[in-house]
């Protein structure tokens, strides 16, 4: 689905991205981790093309990424939801679906009710809390029926139950075929949903692989406790991938 | 009528000598004699050979016209007797200048012009008592030897020129060495398109006295009036624009009072010069505009005293370079670029009940210290002062001078800064703490509200004007 | 597989099939969020209050609108940069949403820049024009001099809210990118003109004129000014001096300073754009 090869950048003197290889399977969920500073970030940010990398390549369905068009099968979930505070929810929702062309019948409002948005959806922005505003943000990424996911800590600011709702949703749509690409600190929320692990350290990828695959190696049971060994006994063979 | 030292030639001299041979002709142009040859060509004229011939003038009226018995205008005036009457019908008269040696009305009657074909004066007046009205005066052309007008009096006394026409003239109407004429309701054109070497003045006035010009329109000259040696001159309720230097000059002419004018547009505004007592009031000067245009420039005067009078919209509107005990009483000062400039050589100036608004630079000066004058409840719209004690007049000293003005008058250039912040900072700092602004132009008791009054000056000028103007009815006034 | 040079990922060329309308749809959003917005009602109500007062208290509308003329040329400027670089800073994570739409960068920015640029102009010109409906404008010449005053107000928004996208793009950190506006500001308000002063006194023998004009000119606050200037202050500029100036603007100057006010709006604008397109967020 991604194919990404010797991904660079440099932020002046400083390397964050320092030669990234990696494939992200179709109809799989793939967790990017790492230290902070690792380069999780900058790497999204390069798919998305906030960031112009410095070198390499990225390939989205076998297609280079060029342009603007290919982003309209990503769906992006940033981290922060902080959106114009004197729109409503069905302001943004018609504004995204309006930039990307996509008409009613296109969209998936599934969440909307599932997170019991409706009656926050003609308020302004700016005076809902920041829970509601990262359902909304959620609703955003999923409502174009991508076919790569993008989610960038998805569940941090929601409740335990919207973020149950969210992991259901995430689950639903790799059964749909669809590919999900995730980071997230929480690691109880990885064991459920992770396939696939991408680990970043100080740019480069220390492992990528099938969960299973990282446990084997790591001799763990627990997804915890294998990345903490990797992040301990880092450099790890790279080539394990 | 105080008499007269120059050499007058009288009438009665050529007209005794014909005045018994002229019985028989006494009805060869009847009154109601309808022209029809107006524009026509007349290069011919057929005159009664009796009375030609024998040259008698005993006729009280003779009509004149293309087609009737006298057809030429020099022709009537021979025929006409001394105080009578020669009546011009509707008709293009071209003939050599015409000579009037004698008192009489010389009068157009359904405006006869009189074409001089660009290479000649058209009439000259040799002899005092004479009106001459109702003509259309066209084509004297420029001229750099000689200064051609359209009608001339020399030398003479008592001559009216009231209600006439003049366009495409030279010099209008030229008064030389004249004392108690007068010259009214007349409208001048000028030269159309001529550069200013190519056009000469309107109303040019030479060592003249007691004269009266009075409700004239004029545009396109040179000078519109042109004053030299005259004096006891009343100018009153004229509108003179678009002339090419100024709307009124004058230079060496004592005593003469200006009232109720109109002068704008001009190209360098009014000048007056190198005289004693002038007294202008309710005067309008506007829109005179230029790198040398003043609405009013004083020079070398002695006792000028101006009151109620409008400056509006001209680049410097009271110019002062030069002046003696100057009053200025009740003007207004509205939207110049600058409303009063004093040189340093103005003397005991008094400035009264003014009203300055809207002016790029109220006052200004070239900072000279030997400069007198006074400043005394004028309104300054810019004034920020306060009232306590209600008396109407600000508590706290205007000082219309900014720093700016000096320093644009000494760096003209610096003028485009106007209105900037930089400027503004500078002015504010003059105005807390005076150091450069020269002491005498402070006014310690500015009025809080206008004090000049209504301006009377322009709106009565141009009423008279309507009132006596028909344009698109071609019969001139009857006589005033 | 075949291998691309990364480069070129995400530099905006061929625009979705939606393109010619996205940054009017962009700016459409934007501007209804923003007219929504305390501040820029603050701002409209501000040019409402001192329009009117100085109608109410400051005499007839000719010296209203002279009064207007400094507060619009002191103001406009100043709040266009404020306004524009907080405001881009505050939209940053919401643009980064955007740009991770299928939307070119180029659209996305100039969305942006009419979503600003829009409401200020629009909130200037009621604010001005509104007091002068109410309390009737004094006649032709006012009027002209009105519609002159509002055209360089908007002139000036566009012109500062480019320069403020300009910084806010090319400065990562908010605080010097608002010292950065500010320093502009003050520099082409107070420090251009107190240069430009100087240089006349002590050029003042040499034939100055036309270099002071095309100073003038590049300087957009004062080519506006002298723009009113000319219609405040027509008698004092047709002196000898000014008189090089009147001819200047009476003629082709005209169109010339129009034109060169435009290119106030384009120029950042475009350099603001270059910046935008290559910038990693």
């Amino acid at each position: 689905m991604l194919e990404i090869r010797d991904l660079t950048k440099a932020f002046g003197p400083l390397a964050v991205l320092r030669g990234i290889d990696l494939e992200v399977r179709p109809g799989r969920v793939t967790a990017v981790l790492g230290p902070n500073g690792a380069g999780k970030t900058t790497l999204i940010k390069c798919i998305l093309g906030l960031t112009h990398p410095d070198g390499g390549t990225i390939h989205l369905g076998g297609e280079p990424v060029i342009g603007d068009a290919y982003r309209a099968r990503i769906g992006y979930m940033p981290q922060i939801a902080r959106f114009p505070g004197n729109l409503s929810a069905a302001d943004l929702l018609a504004m995204l679906a309006d930039l990307r062309g996509a008409s009613a019948d296109q969209t998936d409002d599934e969440l909307i009710g599932l997170f019991e948005l409706e009656p926050h959806l003609h308020k302004p922005l700016r005076t809902l809390s920041g829970g509601t505003r990262q359902k909304v943000n959620a609703v955003l990424a999923f409502r174009f029926r991508p076919a790569l996911l993008i989610l960038d800590e998805p569940t941090s600011g929601l409740d335990p139950v919207a973020s149950g709702i969210l992991k259901d949703r995430i689950i639903a749509e790799r059964a749909a075929g669809r590919t999900v690409v995730l980071t997230s600190h929480v690691t109880s929320e990885l064991e459920e949903l992770t396939d696939d692990v991408v680990f970043l350290v100080e740019g480069r990828v220390a492992f990528s692989g099938p969960v299973e695959e990282l446990l084997l190696r790591t001799g763990q049971s627990r997804l915890e406790r294998a990345i903490a060994q990797v992040m301990r006994s880092y450099p790890v063979d790279s080539e394990a991938a | 009528m105080i008499p007269c030292t120059d050499r007058i030639r009288g009438w009665h001299i050529p007209a005794s000598l014909r005045f018994a041979l002229l019985i028989g002709v006494l009805t060869i142009a009847r009154p109601g004699q309808e022209s029809t040859a107006q524009g026509s060509e007349t290069g011919i004229h057929v005159a009664p050979a009796t009375a030609l011939d024998t040259g008698i003038a005993t006729q009280a009226v003779v009509e004149v016209s293309p087609t009737g018995a006298v057809s030429s205008i020099a022709d009537g005036i021979r025929l006409v007797r001394p105080g009578g009457r020669v009546v011009v019908h509707a008709g293009t008269y071209r003939e050599p200048m015409i000579v009037i040696d004698r008192p009489m009305v010389l009068e157009g009657e359904g405006w006869p012009t009189v074409d001089g074909e660009g290479d000649r004066e058209l009439i000259r007046i040799r002899a005092s008592g004479v009106t001459v009205r109702g003509l259309r005066l066209t084509r004297v052309g420029a001229s750099m030897t000689e200064d051609r007008a359209a009608i001339r009096a020399m030398e003479v006394r008592d001559c009216t020129i009231v209600g006439n026409r003049f366009d495409d003239t030279y010099y209008g109407v030229y008064l030389q060495s004249t004392e108690g004429c007068s010259v009214t309701d007349n409208d001048f054109a000028g030269i159309p398109h001529a550069s200013e070497a190519l056009t000469g003045n309107a109303i040019h006035l030479w060592s003249t006295r007691d004269v009266e010009i009075a409700r004239n329109r004029i545009s396109g000259h040179r000078d519109g009036i042109y004053f030299e040696f005259v004096r006891n001159a009343v100018v009153s309720e004229n509108v003179s624009e678009q002339n090419m230097r100024y709307g009124l000059h004058f230079m060496f002419s004592d005593s003469c009072r200006y009232d109720r004018n109109i002068f704008r547009h001009n190209g360098s505004g009014v000048a007056v010069m190198y005289t004693n007592v002038v007294t202008m009031t309710d005067n309008q000067f506007a829109d005179n505009r230029g790198g040398a245009a003043y609405g009013l420039l004083l020079k070398e005067i002695a006792d000028p005293v101006l009151i109620g009078n409008s400056f509006v919209g001209n680049t410097v509107a009271l110019m002062a370079d030069g002046a003696t005990r100057l009053i200025v009483e009740r003007n207004r000062f509205t939207d110049n670029g600058w409303g009063v400039r004093l040189m340093s050589s103005v003397q005991d100036g008094r400035f009264t009940s003014n009203d300055f608004s809207g002016n790029t630079f109220d006052v200004s000066t070239n900072g000279g210290s030997g400069l007198s004058a006074k400043f005394d409840g004028n309104w300054f719209a810019d004034y920020r002062g306060y009232d306590l004690d209600r008396d109407g007049f600000g508590d706290v000293p205007h000082r219309p001078v900014r720093l700016f003005s000096i320093l644009v008058a000494r760096y003209e250039t610096m003028l485009v800064l106007q209105r900037s912040l930089f400027v503004g900072l500078l002015d504010a700092a003059e105005r807390a703490l005076p150091s450069l602004t020269p002491a005498a132009l402070v006014d310690p008791r500015p009025a809080m509200r206008p004090v000049a009054g209504e301006p009377t000056a322009g709106r009565s000028a141009e009423s008279a004007l309507r009132s006596t103007r028909v344009h698109s009815q071609p019969s001139p006034r009857a006589a005033g | 597989m075949t291998s691309t040079v990364l480069s070129s990922v995400g530099s905006s060329s061929a625009a979705p099939a939606t393109a010619p309308h996205t940054a009017l749809k962009v700016a459409r959003y934007e501007i209804s969020n923003i007219i929504r917005s305390r501040w820029l009602l603050a701002y409209c109500a501000f040019f409402f209050l001192a329009t009117d007062a100085l109608l109410r208290f400051g005499g007839d509308g000719g010296r209203a609108l002279l009064s207007l003329v400094s507060v619009v040329l002191f103001v406009v400027p100043l709040m266009a940069l404020v306004f524009g670089t907080t405001y881009l800073y505050d939209a940053r994570e919401f643009t980064e949403l955007l740009l991770a739409q299928p939307v070119g960068r180029g659209r996305l920015f100039t969305g942006l820049f009419l979503g600003l640029a829009v409401p200020l102009s629009l909130a200037l010109l009621l604010g001005i024009g509104l007091p002068f409906a109410w309390h009737g404008v004094g006649d032709n010449a006012q009027m002209v001099t009105l519609a002159v005053l509002g055209g360089c107000g908007v002139a000036l928004t566009l012109s500062f809210v480019a320069i403020a996208f300009l910084v806010a793009v090319r400065t990562e950190d908010r605080v010097r990118a608002l010292g950065t506006a500010v320093g502009i500001w003050l520099v082409l308000t107070l420090l251009y003109d107190g240069l430009v002063l100087v240089g006349i006194a002590l050029l003042s023998h040499y034939p100055i004129e036309r270099p002071v004009l095309a100073l003038m000119v590049a300087n957009p606050i004062d080519l506006a000014r002298v723009l009113l200037l000319l219609r405040f202050d027509a008698g004092a500029l047709q002196g000898y001096t000014g008189a090089v100036f009147t001819q200047f603007f009476g003629g082709a100057g005209a169109a010339i300073a129009a034109g060169i006010l435009l290119l106030w709006v384009a120029v950042p604008s475009l350099l603001g754009l270059r910046a935008f397109r290559s910038k990693d967020f």
